[in-house]
């Protein structure tokens, strides 16, 4: 197939903008490219202009599946082991030092391997009732997911192993029960967390967190639109409070660098010094 | 007797792919590059994914410029070598900056090789050298054929000359190869370049 060029991308980000009131307009341009690619060759539209027309007819339930699509919803429990003894070992419990309850913010939480990695660990601490987790995402169906997860067996076998490398102190299979070849997760680790559909793009603050996660979601997006991400995160967590990243991302290259210190180079985890 | 090649055009980038039986030869590769070599050497190499540290170190043993792997947006820097992470896909952005994402496995693999030869192609178009190594399935073929779509310069590694040679052949059968070389050859032509772009600037 012939690759798309850009003032495709940008006709197609522009009837987003304007019939759907989503902007794409700042996503990182190879990865969003791979991914209209992707959903013609899926829905083997015969031509990129096919896909263009099916949009502009303004169907909502299309719409969101297309939504679901240009989303990377790749993911694993446990993601980086090392990062997850950090965040056991050093992070929460400098938090939990200083404050009686605290909260966390999953940013593009997707299927919720994190979200459930994070409430294991908890309730490993017991911990659980000091903390309060929100989760979001950009696509409901996804969140959807998330809140009742059921995964494969396949990846299951990754996830138990992510998690005895995270030196987990049981074996993760007393989280989930198998029926007819799907894993079954345990939805009481969920009870207390809440899910709620939130834009990035939009740069909505709604809430203030001692920690917040966003790894490899800001990857998907362009400088520009990485750095007003992180002006909301920075202004949506408490002086002295947490933000982790991908392993491979970097504030470096944003403009808010300065305002974060490097507490943990090698898992990406940042501490906000100033206001 | 080293081999003299013919350079004409002012390359900016040189992404190399490799899989099963690559590591000696890239590990030979750049121990004989100078330590002032011009051009950026980007490279995607199968490995494990849940093994992050290591690979670099090994590498680094032999080459002469230490080799990084690259954090998302970080820019493509002359005279550096790069490796993609464990576990991420690694692309070239126009801009001449690194992306890298988490999207689902390509050939089976992740990085893939097919995802930086085409990103490569569009950001360098004719300024781009594509080298493709020694492997054991087809990751990397598409991408080569999209660097010479695109007026770069192809080079497998002889088919003859690797320990698995499903790789280049792959590219051989899809699309026109500029040079198909043993690894003294792909080191003569790398030092060719080099000389060329030094004589230039």
């Amino acid at each position: 197939m012939q690759e798309l060029e850009i003032a495709q991308l940008r006709a197609l980000t522009d009837l987003l903008k304007s019939k759907y009131n989503y902007n794409f307009t700042d996503y990182a341009m190879s990865s969003f490219r791979r991914r209209i690619q992707r959903i013609i060759e899926l829905y083997k539209f015969s031509s990129f202009d096919a896909l263009l027309q099916k949009l502009n007819l303004g169907n909502q339930e299309f719409f969101h599946e297309f939504l679901s699509e240009i989303t990377v919803n790749v993911t694993e429990m446990f993601r980086d082991p090392t990062f997850w003894i950090e965040i056991r070992e050093k992070i929460l419990p400098d938090l939990l030092n200083l404050n009686k309850t605290i909260s966390i913010w999953h940013a593009g939480c997707s299927s919720g391997e994190e979200v459930l990695s994070m409430a294991i660990l908890l309730r490993e601490m017991g911990i659980e009732g000091r903390v309060r987790i929100v989760a979001t995402d950009i696509d409901m169906a996804i969140l959807k997911k998330a809140k009742e997860p059921v995964y494969s067996v396949k990846n299951m076998e990754l996830n138990t192993k992510n998690y005895e490398r995270a030196k987990g102190p049981h074996t993760l299979d007393r989280y989930y029960e198998e029926k007819s070849g799907k894993a079954y997760l345990d939805k009481s680790l969920l009870k207390d967390v809440i899910f709620r559909e939130h834009n990035l793009v939009e740069g909505q603050v709604f809430s203030k967190f001692d920690l917040i996660l966003c790894r490899n979601v800001m990857i998907y997006f362009n400088q520009s639109l990485q750095n007003q991400v992180l002006k909301v995160f920075h202004e949506s967590l408490f002086k002295n409070s947490y933000l982790a990243v991908g392993s491979k991302e970097s504030l470096i290259w944003c403009e808010i660098a300065n305002k974060f210190l490097v507490v943990n180079n090698e898992e990406k985890i940042y501490k906000k010094i100033k206001d | 007797m080293r081999r003299l090649f013919k350079i004409e055009q002012d390359y900016k980038a040189i992404v190399i792919g490799g899989s099963a039986g690559s590591f000696q030869v890239i590990s030979k590769l750049l121990s004989q590059l100078p330590s002032d070599f011009e051009l950026p050497i980007i490279m995607c190499l199968h490995r494990l994914r849940h093994v992050r540290n290591g690979f670099v170190e090994a590498l680094n043993i032999k080459s002469s410029i230490p080799i990084q792997e690259p954090t998302d947006k970080e820019p493509v820097r002359k005279g550096k070598f790069y490796l993609s992470p464990a576990n991420y896909h690694l692309s070239i952005e126009l801009g001449n900056t690194f992306a890298l994402t988490t999207e689902d496995l390509m050939n089976n693999s992740r990085p893939s090789i097919d995802i930086l030869l085409q990103t490569g192609a569009y950001a360098y178009r004719n300024k781009l050298i594509g080298i493709l190594l020694s492997g054991a399935n087809r990751d990397g073929a598409q991408g080569m054929k999209m660097i010479n779509e695109r007026g770069g310069l192809t080079i497998v590694q002889d088919p003859k000359d690797c320990l698995i040679d499903t790789m280049p052949v792959s590219a051989l059968n899809i699309t026109d190869i500029d040079h198909v070389l043993n690894v003294q050859d792909i080191i003569d032509f790398l030092l060719s370049v080099d000389k060329y772009i030094k004589t230039k600037s």
